[in-house]
C-alpha cells in the first residue's frame, strides 16, 4: 500500500514538473477556459431576472468542456515516448498510474475552475442565497467523477480511431447522473430554494462507485492495449 | 437446427398479428385517454424486451471479464449464488417487504432476483468461449433497436395525451433515454476500436453502464420530488383485460427478439469465420490451396 | 381523431425501425455470402 502512494506521488509529480516546464498545454487550456465563458456571456442574458436559475448549468457545461479538453491529452504524451509499453512491462502496479493520472487532470480541471468560476460570478454578479460553503464538496466531487471516469475511458480510447470524438461519447452518457447533481446541487445553492444535501451525498456515492470500478478494471485496460 | 427458422418465422408472424388484433379491436377503451392508449401494447413490450436483452448483455459481459482469471471466474459464481440465495431470503423478512412499493409482491420480487443467477448460469453454460462475446454484441444491437422504438413511442403516445413532447422529469422515459446512449457508446466503442482485445474493453463499459443505470435512476428521481411533473402512465392498477392484451403482445415481441437476435447471431459468427479465413490468407500467402474456409452449416 | 393519428404512427415507426434493421442484417448477410464465394474460388 505503501509503494502504491509513493508511486503515485512520484508520477504525479513527475507530470506536474514536466507540464509546468513547457506550459503549452496549460496556456491552451487557460486561453480556451475564457473563450468558453465569454461565449456563454454573450449568448446567455446576464442581466435576465432567471439567470440565477440558470447559472449552475452553464458554470458546469463550461467546466464539462474545460475537462474533455483536458483529459485527451492526459495519454498524449506517454503515448510519444512508449511509456505505456515500459509499464505494463514493469512489476508496479497499474493503479499507481491511474490515481497519478486522475490527480493530475484533478488539479489541472480545478485550476481551470479558479480561473472561469471569478469570471462567472463578475459577468453574471453571482451570490449565493443559500449555504454557500457548499459549493465546495459539489465542486470537489463533481469535478473528481468527471475526472475518474475520463481518465479511465481516455484509456479505453486510445487505440480507437476518432480518439477525440471517442472519449466524450463514452464519458457522457455515464456522467448524466453526476451532472444532474452538480448543476441541480449549484442551481439549489445559487437560489437558495432547496437543500442540495441529497445531491452531496449522491455525488460521493457516485464517486465510491465509479473510483472502485475504475481501480478494478484499469489493470485491465492497460494490458489490452 | 435450418428448419426450425422458417417455421419459428411463421409462428412468430401469426403472433404479432393476433398481438395486434387484440391490441386495436379487442382490448377495451380507455376511459380517460380513449384509443391513444393502445401504443401501450407497443410501447411497454418493447422496454421490456430491451431491458431483458441489455440484461442478457449486462451477465454476458460480467462473465466475459471473470473468464480472464480463473480465481475471479470461481468467485463470481459463488457471488452470482448468494446474490440469488440472499435476495430469496430476504423478500421473507417483515423489514425488507415494508421497503418494497406497495403493489409490488414478495413473490414476485423474489421470483425477479433468482433470475440473475439463472441467467448467469444458463448464458455461462450455452456460451462457452468466443460466443459469450458474440452473444454481447448481439444483445447490445438488437437491445439498441428496440429501445429506439420505446424513445419514439414514447414521445408519441406523450404529446396527445399530457400536450408535451418530452418531460425532463419523467423518470422511466428519461432513464431509458441515458440507457440508449449509454449502448450507443457501447456499439460505437466496438466498431471504432481496433485493437486486439475490444471485446474486453466493450465489457468493461458494459460494466459500468450497469452500475449508473441506478444512479440515473435516483438522480433522476429526486430531481422530479423537487420539480413536481406530470404524472405518466399513472400508478394505478390495469384492467385485466388491457394487463392480459399486454402479455399477449409482448409474447409475441420476444418471439420476435428472438429470431432476430438469432439472425444476428449468426451474422457475427459468420464474419468472424470470413475474418479469420482472410488472415489465414494473407499469412499464408494468396494462391495456396490451403485456405478452404471451415464453413459451419449456417453459412450456406 | 386528431390523437388517434399518433397511434398510428406509433405502430408504423416501430415496424419502419424493425424493417431498416432487419434490411441492413440481409445486406450484410450477402455481402458476407459474397466474401465467402470469393475466397472459395481462390
Amino acid at each position: 500500500m505503501n509503494s502504491l502512494w509513493s508511486l503515485t506521488l512520484a508520477t504525479l509529480v513527475k507530470d506536474i514538473r514536466l507540464e509546468w516546464r513547457s506550459k503549452d498545454a496549460l496556456n491552451a487550456m487557460l486561453f480556451f477556459s475564457l473563450q468558453v465563458v465569454v461565449i456563454f456571456v454573450f449568448s446567455f442574458d446576464p442581466l435576465a431576472e432567471e439567470s440565477r436559475h440558470i447559472v449552475g448549468g452553464l458554470v458546469w457545461i463550461a467546466f464539462l468542456f474545460a475537462a474533455v479538453v483536458a483529459l485527451n491529452q492526459t495519454w498524449a504524451r506517454e503515448l510519444r515516448n512508449q511509456v505505456l509499453d515500459a509499464y505494463r512491462v514493469s512489476p508496479a502496479p497499474a493503479n499507481a498510474l491511474f490515481l497519478a493520472k486522475s490527480l493530475g487532470n484533478f488539479l489541472f480541471v480545478v485550476v481551470l475552475q479558479a480561473l472561469m468560476v471569478p469570471l462567472f460570478v463578475v459577468f453574471y454578479n453571482l451570490r449565493a442565497l443559500g449555504p454557500a460553503w457548499q459549493l465546495i464538496p459539489i465542486a470537489v466531487l463533481g469535478t473528481w467523477a468527471l475526472v475518474v471516469n475520463g481518465t479511465f475511458f481516455a484509456a479505453m480510447s486510445l487505440r480507437t480511431r476518432s480518439r477525440e470524438i471517442m472519449l466524450p461519447l463514452l464519458l457522457f452518457p455515464i456522467s448524466i447522473p453526476a451532472v444532474i447533481a452538480m448543476v441541480a446541487g449549484t442551481t439549489a445553492i445559487l437560489t437558495g430554494e432547496n437543500s442540495a444535501h441529497f445531491y452531496i451525498v449522491l455525488l460521493l456515492t457516485y464517486d465510491v462507485v465509479f473510483t472502485t470500478a475504475c481501480l478494478g478494471l484499469f489493470e485491465t485496460i492497460l494490458h489490452a492495449e | 437446427m435450418k428448419r426450425i427458422f422458417p417455421i419459428l418465422s411463421i409462428v412468430t408472424v401469426i403472433l404479432l398479428a393476433y398481438a395486434l388484433y387484440e391490441a386495436l379491436v379487442v382490448a377495451p377503451t380507455d376511459a380517460l385517454q380513449g384509443d391513444v392508449y393502445r401504443i401501450i401494447y407497443y410501447h411497454v413490450p418493447s422496454a421490456w424486451t430491451a431491458f431483458l436483452l441489455f440484461f442478457i448483455n449486462f451477465v454476458a459481459s460480467i462473465q466475459y471479464l471473470m473468464r480472464a482469471k480463473k480465481s475471479t471466474e470461481v468467485a463470481a459464481k459463488w457471488i452470482v449464488i448468494a446474490i440469488g440465495v440472499v435476495g430469496v431470503i430476504a423478500t421473507f423478512i417483515p423489514a425488507v417487504q415494508h421497503m418494497l412499493p406497495t403493489g409490488m409482491r414478495p413473490s414476485a420480487v423474489a421470483t425477479t432476483v433468482l433470475l440473475i443467477p439463472i441467467f448467469y448460469f444458463l448464458i455461462g453454460r450455452w456460451f462457452p468461449g468466443d460466443k459469450l462475446d458474440i452473444l454481447a454484441v448481439t444483445s447490445a444491437e438488437v437491445g439498441v433497436v428496440f429501445c429506439t422504438i420505446v424513445l419514439v413511442t414514447g414521445p408519441l403516445w406523450a404529446r396527445p395525451v399530457w400536450g408535451i413532447w418530452w418531460a425532463p422529469g419523467d423518470i422511466r422515459l428519461t432513464s431509458t433515454l441515458v440507457l440508449w446512449l449509454i449502448y450507443v457508446s457501447y456499439l460505437v466503442l466496438r466498431r471504432f476500436s481496433n485493437s486486439a482485445q475490444t471485446q474486453m474493453l466493450a465489457a468493461a463499459l458494459a460494466v459500468f453502464g450497469a452500475l449508473d443505470v441506478p444512479l440515473v435512476y435516483f438522480s433522476i428521481w429526486f430531481f422530479r420530488t423537487q420539480h413536481p411533473q406530470p404524472v405518466i402512465g399513472g400508478g394505478g392498477s390495469m384492467d385485466p383485460r388491457m394487463l392480459h392484451v399486454l402479455l399477449i403482445s409482448w409474447m409475441a415481441f420476444l418471439c420476435f427478439a428472438f429470431l432476430v437476435c438469432w439472425s444476428r447471431f449468426r451474422l457475427e459468427l459468420l464474419h468472424r469465420e470470413v475474418e479469420q479465413a482472410h488472415a489465414m490468407e494473407s499469412l499464408v500467402g494468396a494462391g495456396s490451396t490451403r485456405t478452404s474456409l471451415p464453413l459451419s452449416r449456417s453459412s450456406k | 381523431m386528431n390523437a388517434v393519428k399518433f397511434l398510428f404512427a406509433a405502430y408504423i415507426a416501430t415496424w419502419v425501425i424493425h424493417g431498416l434493421y432487419l434490411g441492413s442484417l440481409v445486406r450484410r448477410f450477402s455481402r458476407l455470402r459474397q466474401q465467402v464465394k470469393e475466397l472459395g474460388k481462390k
